[in-house]
């Protein structure tokens, strides 16, 4: 016979003993289940925050908020630089004639998790009535949009999910005033529907500000960012910062993904030894339960080849099956799954989970190397048995 | 304990295998004093700190700086021993330099309402005395070599000064360290004189306190003392919300989410898969040595000392696996920079004791029924 025939012989032999060595053989399935199904929810999550950071914004709309501030919350601009910014000629000019800009002022608020007492930060937003014509993405999904100077608030849907008492008709308190809820937007699932959202001149009013934290316009171009960025910041009256919408907000998800790809490298690897451990000893066993098997095989003339592939397909097929199962459990249990986190604004940001094939290849990946390693030796020990031991059984 | 020889030598029979199970209980071990550390962050991992000291925050956020004149008023209610004031400064040292954070106090009330930290009579009056003065924590000065007299310049992202520059310079005037061990580990912070800092930023923001720090009695009068004070400012522009520092520090770490439920869910998964893998090779190894077994019941062994001697066995190896494991995961947080502030400490170590007991039992017992129910001439025989 030739090795491949051999091989192909006895991989299908050795696969269809596995039933009868079920228990130890499911050690791998589970071990590696284990491992993957962890590193694809952690992964799932960074990626998830990444993706509502990411699809924020667009690259025809610029941020500009005070120089050297790191983020908008420890912005400030002041009535006449908003004014000056908005004469920009690059800007984009509404039906009325207007610029399209708006200032917009952020406040912290807290609002309560469901089920928890301590507030978590939620970042309450004042927009100028341009706010609505720059981003055509935001849609009213139930009630109305609050009116100019009137305490009244929308609120994103996601945080609306998230945290509790954000329903419409609910009222909210903020320095001994109420605020009635009239209504809950969407944004298409970014950043903004973790918000809470009010006209600006009421926010200011309410919370005793003059000025705004940034100022968000629309270009009458795409190319004409470096020209009229290079115009603000040389602006002698100015000291601003200029950023795409899209670039303000994918900066923000990079600390975050940063640390939980930490987390799930480290995890990832304490948990892999583990597996490994676990797949050395069951295919360690698996080997020495063939032991007789493997020396009468050598003894009809079977090469170390074909004894080595079929323990190494033994182990690659049992970590694959561990593989798809840690998958498709992570993807059962959190794809879609939503969390809010302390977001780069020192506010929520609420996402959801997202288990992609890109993750679950890699989480394959993963489980094909740990069942490589786990394989491998018993593989080596398995091929080097001297036949006449291995006959008397080791 | 006169068993142990025994014990030991049925638990590395088979030394390759003894040693993987080891690795795998390892590895569950050092994760689950890893991650535990982390949720006791969320769980009242402060409660370190004094219980005589209740924070006032504004009832909005505590990002919203209460005015100064509210320090008078709550001075008044019956039950305060005395009130300091903090706000965050978030200044930036040197480009690129990790962050470490930073408080603008009152230097006298600073002393008062955090006896906890210790600095000598002379530092204080100077830190009371000096306008643009700071001082900072024994670690702090440690990893940057700052001396007293040293100028140290912050870029403020929050605050500007009149002028409209964010750099501010603070002269070092002394150097404080914890009161004891847990405190001294927290050095890692600066506070800075509200006297320059009140005095040089834009005047739309001056006479602002941020938080105040209530220092109270008795303790037992706390829910009482809060109470009363956010009574005071109901329905006012300052609404303010007092609750314990542990509570509020918490609040920082619970911002983060449900980080801690995440967190549970990875070590119920590892611990899962440990079990099924232990379990496996436990009963796997007693299964090859039934004919031993049934020899030592000749020699004259009780049933239920084989049973015991199986079940100490499973608890042996438990035993030595989340000791490994826990001494790495402790080791491991002794080397954390400062920024990650967890410790496994005592509630992680009762959390793993009681994870290997229950471990041991789990993958103990059905072994050890089976030894206990080996019948001599059956076991001799092979059958």
């Amino acid at each position: 016979m030739s090795t491949l025939t051999q091989i192909r012989e006895i991989v299908v032999m050795n696969l269809q003993s596995i039933p009868q060595r079920l228990g130890a053989s499911l050690v791998v399935v589970v071990g590696i289940a284990g491992v993957v199904g962890v590193i694809v929810a952690l992964l799932s999550m960074s990626q998830g925050l990444g993706k509502t950071l990411g699809s924020t914004g667009r690259a025809d709309r610029l941020v500009i908020t005070r120089g050297g501030s790191d983020g908008e919350l420890s912005s400030f601009l002041d009535k006449a630089s908003t004014t000056l910014i908005k004469q920009d000629p690059a800007i984009a000019h509404g039906k009325d004639g207007l610029p399209l800009a708006s200032g917009e002022l952020i406040v912290i608020t807290e609002v309560p998790r469901f089920g928890q007492k301590t507030g978590a930060n939620v970042t309450l937003r004042g927009v100028e009535p341009a706010g609505f014509t720059l981003r055509p993405e935001l849609k009213i999904v139930d009630g109305r949009k609050f009116r100019p100077g009137i305490r009244e608030i929308i609120v994103g849907q996601a945080a609306s999910k998230q945290f509790d008492g954000l329903r419409s008709g609910a009222e909210l308190r903020f320095r001994g005033q109420s605020w009635t809820i009239v209504g809950i937007f969407t944004t298409g699932g970014d950043a903004h529907e973790s918000e809470l959202w009010t006209d600006a001149e009421t926010a200011q009013s309410a919370f005793g500000r003059v000025g705004v934290s940034s100022v968000l316009v629309s270009m009458n171009n795409p190319d004409a960012f470096d020209s009229m960025k290079a115009r603000l910041v040389a602006d002698p009256q100015l000291n601003v910062d200029v950023k795409t919408e899209y670039d303000f907000f994918s900066g923000q998800s990079s600390n975050l993904t940063f640390v939980i790809g930490i987390l799930a490298g480290f995890v990832g690897l304490i948990m892999g030894i583990g597996a490994i451990a676990g797949a050395l000893t069951t295919m360690y066993s698996a080997v020495s339960a063939r032991t007789q098997e493997i020396g009468t095989l050598r003894a009809l003339g079977f090469g170390a080849m074909p004894v080595i592939a079929s323990v190494m397909s033994e182990a690659l097929i049992l970590s694959f099956a561990g593989g798809i199962v840690g998958a498709l459990i992570a993807y059962v249990a959190f794809n879609g799954y939503s969390v809010s986190t302390l977001g780069a604004g020192f506010t929520q940001v609420a996402f959801q989970f997202s288990v992609s094939p890109g993750l679950v290849f890699k989480g394959l990946i993963i489980a094909m190397f740990i069942g490589f390693i786990g394989g491998i030796f018993p593989a080596i020990r398995a091929a080097r048995m001297p036949v006449t031991n291995a006959l008397r059984g080791g | 304990m006169k068993y142990f020889g025994l014990i030991w030598a049925g638990l590395f029979r088979k030394k390759l295998r003894a040693f993987l199970t080891l690795l795998a209980l390892w590895s569950a071990f050092a994760l689950l004093g890893l991650l535990q550390a982390v949720n006791s962050l969320f769980n009242g991992g402060a409660d370190f700190l004094g219980a005589n000291r209740l924070i006032t925050q504004a009832r909005t956020s505590f990002t919203q700086p209460l005015p100064m004149r509210l320090m008078t008023q709550i001075e008044s209610v019956p039950g305060v021993a005395r009130v300091s004031h903090s706000q965050f400064f978030g200044g930036k040292y040197q480009e690129g330099g990790s962050f470490f954070p930073q408080f603008a106090v009152n230097p006298q009330r600073l002393f008062d309402t955090y006896p906890e930290w210790v600095m000598s009579e002379d530092d204080k009056r100077r830190f009371v005395t000096t306008k643009d003065g700071a001082i900072v924590g024994k670690l702090l000065a440690d990893k940057y070599g700052w001396k007293v007299g040293d100028i140290i310049p912050l870029n403020s992202f929050i605050w500007t000064k009149e002028d409209g520059s964010r750099v501010w310079e603070w002269k070092l005037v002394g150097i404080f360290d914890g009161r004891d061990s847990e405190w001294k580990k927290r050095t890692s912070l600066m506070y800075l004189n509200y006297g320059q800092f009140d005095e040089a930023r834009n005047p739309r923001a001056r006479g602002l306190a941020g938080v105040f720090v209530i220092s109270m009695n008795d303790p037992d009068q706390a829910e009482k003392i809060s109470a009363a004070v956010d009574a005071k400012f109901e329905n006012s522009p300052d609404e303010t919300k007092t609750q314990s520092e542990q509570e509020f520090q918490l609040g920082f770490a619970r911002q983060l989410g449900d980080i801690g439920l995440i967190v549970n869910l990875i070590t119920s998964a590892v611990f899962l898969s440990i079990l099924f893998l232990t379990g496996v090779s436990m009963s796997q190894a007693v299964r090859e040595r039934i004919p031993e077994l049934a020899i030592l019941k000749v020699l004259g062994f009780r049933d239920r000392t084989v049973m015991l001697l199986v079940l100490a066995e499973a608890f042996l190896l438990c035993f030595l696996g989340a000791l490994s494991g826990m001494l790495s995961a402790s080791f491991l947080t002794t080397r954390l920079p400062p920024e990650f502030p967890i410790t496994t400490d005592s509630r992680v170590w009762l959390t793993a004791g009681i994870c290997v007991v229950l471990l041991s039992l789990l993958i103990g017992v059905p072994p050890a029924l089976r030894a206990l129910r080996i019948k001599i001439v059956d076991a001799l025989a092979g059958r």
